[in-house]
């Protein structure tokens, strides 16, 4: 018997994780990929936005504006790739000035600290490669960009490591209600758990019916994005919004905390739930608004194209709190923009929830954050040679774009929530994900996971399940 | 600190030719940096033959011809690092004794962890790496089993792994030919190989044995526009270009397969030189260099498809042994007086040329220019003007930008040049 079953490891359900494994709670997190952060987690924009944008008052606007402030740290402390970089709303022309000042306004019900509004001059002089037809812009210091699957990894692992039980490869595919609380059947197996939290992403209302709720129904909305070379870095120093139309957000560009430059995303309402393909003209429009920030964007170096989705319901501000129609089952849903930056104050909130739904809830002593991995390219010169004298395996360059060694592959693989497949590996410890995006190092931590677990090239897997690489030793092909 | 004359950063065949032509001409403490546990670059992976017809007069496997230049770098003098990653080069800010600015190169092993070696001149040499699905906009899923030729063609030829049954291959570069052939040889099917140009990219010798041979189908101005399958692709659509490249709706071909190769070019690898500070010409890529393939970084050298991508490896073995023999010159005289440098200009149909620049003092024979043209031309003359006035003209029968170009100016004709040289491709009327 669980007290707390969470259901979904994207970074909101590892948030929850993390906030409820410092209580003395018997928790576990059930995920239906092959592993965490599959989902919207690992596609998105990965920005922590200041809080200017939620409507004042708003779950939306207090959960913002909390995980804008408690993002760093926890990303300083778990080595988590964090750049507090400042964010930038463009204004191009009167009506974009007047809204950027009730931006600015809103910022300040909402109590985002340090806004500007910028001229011209000024604005240009922080940023030379913005389009030079721009008016003004709102400027809010307290953004930042983040690496999102590896703050959703971080939080797992820590939670992993104070108890918290994950289930990969584990769909929910019924829930009923008991005397006790829940028997859940996940992956083909019951649990019973006192209480659940559905964290389920595009997915939750599919969970929420499974206890008769169908108070909100999740209508995914597709972006696409351009992932450019780190050799464009520079091209703009802030994250660059434009005044949002009624055509949605609107397309930013910015830096990326690992050093590349995204630009992205366009907004396909009514996207099916597992589609996250690219599309030619999705691309094209991409390319088309972006050049209305800056006309120097080179997508030649465009090194990945990629899709994710949005847990957009009906309902404008996040859905979060106990179920109106069941007791003790706790939703987090239409989790969309900003839902990365709220992950963490989402985790925090959902901890108080609980308290308030009846759950006895104690401190646990001892409980540890995780701490940062070896990372050996940030390292100084005799850091490295000292690494290199204590395990010759940081010694040994697997990903050349990115300079990852074979030490931090295997400490990835040694890790809390070991990862089995290559993505698996590369959002851990980052290899393939520079410019030649895998093509050189795949081979190579093909077999290093080989050699790990002891099996056959044919069983692992690039992702998702499915997702085999090679299909045979050569010579044994019918 | 380790200290050596002559540091080469790549043992493929740009750097062990290199190696071997600066110990002939005279360096004696050469180390070779590779990161790979096997000497010989991508050769090791060419188990096809063609390689070796300029250089030796026969027919070898890739990794034969690796053979050979393996051999002549054995014996005293040269000392080859295996399984070292080269992570920067730093030049001394002032000169030191006999004029020479040395290096210092930063590389880490599993064997001898991080270390500093000190050396006079560098031999850049790390080759390219294959273009993949980011720059070329290929939409669709992103399930597995979507490679770059040259990775399928690793895990068949060096771990012994087929990657797919049905294949379709994007781009028609000289390795997505050659693995359309090696895999219909390991059973697999090769449904099309499509060409977004109206022209193949590869050597025409390579359509005829690898496509035209196996009875597999190019589909010339043709692209990929979409992939289907989130776990394994399960498909790809194929779409007819218009003269814009862009795709024409209506011409959608759909292929049932579980793998898409792409061989859509390759990109120098020049990461270490960037970092340097050494100036790159957007055109190839690649080091600007004079005629002794010297980059703007006095005593660094670069050859091979780091500097510009070739299509045969005779000619990287050439134009490295000019790098080695010249990085043995710099150390054992320092410094060349430096004479007049002139730059040499892309004319009409000229995509780009090495070197980009040369000093005609140092020219004792003639002066080499590789180029490639910017579109096929029958019947071709590739002219060579110095301030208005043609200095040479080279005539050819047929140029095309896949086929790498290469003009000998004699020292005698070049004295004539009084300023920079433009090279151009121009067509001239046939006549019957």
């Amino acid at each position: 018997m669980y007290d707390a079953a969470i259901i979904g490891g994207g970074v909101c359900g590892a948030a929850i994780a993390m906030y409820l494994s410092k209580y003395e709670l018997k928790c576990c997190l059930f995920e239906k990929e092959n592993d965490i952060a599959m989902g919207t987690t690992k596609a998105n924009s990965g920005i922590v936005h200041a809080g200017y944008d939620p409507e004042p008052g708003t779950l939306m606007a207090r959960l913002n504006v909390r995980g804008c402030e408690i993002t760093a740290e926890l990303c300083a402390q778990m080595g988590v790739p964090f750049r507090k970089v400042g964010s930038l709303v463009l204004a191009f022309d009167n009506k974009d000035i007047e809204h950027i000042g009730r931006l600015y306004e809103r910022g300040i019900a909402n109590g985002v600290r340090g806004m500007k509004l910028l001229n011209r001059e000024d604005l240009l002089e922080r940023e030379p490669n913005l389009n030079p037809e721009v008016k003004g812009a709102l400027y809010a210091p307290s953004a930042g960009v983040v690496n999102p699957w590896r703050l959703c990894i971080a939080m797992a692992e820590t939670a992993a490591e104070n108890g918290v039980e994950f289930f990969l490869g584990s769909e929910v595919t019924n829930i009923e209600k008991t005397m006790g609380g829940f028997e859940i059947t996940a992956g083909g197996k019951k649990y019973e758990s006192a209480y659940v939290i559905n964290a389920a992403g595009v997915y939750s209302d599919k969970i929420a019916n499974m206890v008769g709720e169908y108070d909100f129904t999740v209508s995914p909305s597709k972006g696409q994005y351009y992932l450019l070379d780190k050799t464009q870095a520079g091209l703009v120093n802030s994250v660059v919004f434009q005044c949002p139309t009624e055509r949605g957000k609107g397309v930013l560009v910015a830096p990326t905390a690992d050093g590349n430059v995204i630009v992205g995303p366009n907004a396909e309402s009514g996207s099916a739930r597992d589609d996250c393909s690219t599309t030619r003209d999705g691309l094209n429009y991409v390319a088309a608004e972006a050049g209305r920030t800056t006309g120097k964007i080179n997508y030649r170096e465009n090194i990945r194209s990629f899709a994710g989705l949005r847990a957009n319901t009906e309902h404008k501000d996040f859905i979060i709190g106990e179920s109106p129609v069941c007791r003790r089952f706790i939703n987090v849903a239409g989790i969309k923009s900003p839902g990365l930056t709220s992950a963490p104050a989402i985790g925090e909130y959902i901890a108080d929830v609980l308290k308030d739904c009846g759950l006895f809830m104690s401190r646990k002593s001892g409980w540890r954050i995780l701490e940062p991995k070896i990372r050996f390219a940030e390292m100084d010169d005799e850091q490295k040679a000292e690494l290199c004298r204590r395990n010759p395996k940081y010694g040994n360059v697997i990903c050349r774009c990115n300079t990852i060694t074979e030490g931090e592959i295997i400490d990835a693989l040694n890790s809390r929530i070991p990862p089995r497949t290559l993505d698996g590996i590369k959002r851990r410890a980052g290899t393939g994900m520079g410019r030649c995006q895998g093509g050189f190092c795949g081979p190579r931590v093909h077999e290093i996971i080989c050699r790990h677990y002891g099996v056959p090239a044919e069983s692992v897997l690039l992702d998702r399940n499915g997702s085999f690489i090679v299909c045979g030793k050569v010579g044994e092909q019918k | 600190m380790t200290y050596c004359d002559i540091a080469v950063i790549g043992a493929g065949p740009a750097g062990l030719a290199a190696a071997a032509a600066a110990r002939e001409a005279g360096a004696g403490n050469i180390i070779i940096i590779e990161r790979d546990k096997e000497p010989g670059g991508i050769l090791n992976q060419c188990i096809h033959n063609g390689f070796g017809l300029h250089r030796f007069g026969e027919e070898l496997s890739g990794p034969e011809y690796a053979g050979r230049y393996i051999d002549m770098i054995g014996g005293e003098g040269i000392e080859l690092r295996l399984g070292t990653m080269a992570l920067d080069i730093s030049p001394e800010p002032e000169p030191g004794e006999g004029g020479i600015r040395r290096k210092t190169v930063y590389v880490v092993s599993e064997a001898r962890g991080f270390e500093q070696i000190s050396a006079s001149a560098v031999v850049l040499a790390m080759g390219c790496r294959e273009r993949n699905r980011g720059p070329i906009f290929v939409p669709g899923d992103r399930g597995s089993g979507v490679f770059s030729a040259g990775s399928a063609q690793r895990y068949l030829n060096i771990e012994g792994y087929l990657v797919g049954k049905r294949v379709v291959i994007l781009g028609s570069g000289d390795i997505g030919l050659i693995m359309a052939r090696r895999m219909t040889l390991e059973g697999a099917t090769v449904l099309a190989v499509a060409e977004i140009m109206p022209y193949t990219n590869g050597l025409s010798r390579n359509v005829a044995q690898c496509l035209d041979d196996f009875g597999i189908p190019l589909y010339l101005s043709h692209t990929v526009t979409n992939v289907i399958g989130s776990g394994r692709i399960e498909g790809v659509v194929i779409s007819q270009v218009d003269e814009k490249m862009q795709p024409i709706p209506g011409t959608e071909k759909h292929f049932d397969c579980d793998t898409l190769l792409l061989s859509v070019g390759l990109v120098p690898e020049n990461e270490l030189t960037r970092a340097a500070g050494i100036t790159i010409d957007p055109r190839t890529n690649g080091a600007k260099v004079n005629e002794d393939m010297q980059t703007s970084l006095e005593g660094v050298f670069a050859c091979g498809n780091v500097l510009h991508v070739h299509d045969l490896v005779d000619y990287v073995s050439a134009e490295s042994e000019r790098a080695g023999r010249a990085a043995a010159e710099y150390l054992l005289k320092g410094a060349a007086a430096k004479g007049e440098e002139r730059i040499i200009e892309n004319g009409a149909n000229v995509g780009y040329t090495v070197p980009q620049r040369f000093d005609p003092e140092r020219i004792s024979k003639s002066l080499e220019i590789f180029f490639r043209v910017r579109k096929k031309i029958r019947a071709g003359e590739i002219t060579v003007y110095s301030e208005g006035e043609k200095i040479a003209g080279f005539k050819r029968e047929f140029l095309a930008p896949a086929e790498m170009q290469k003009i000998s100016i004699p020292k005698v004709l070049l004295d004539r040049a009084k300023g920079d040289l433009t090279v151009s491709a121009e067509e001239i009327a046939e006549v019957n």
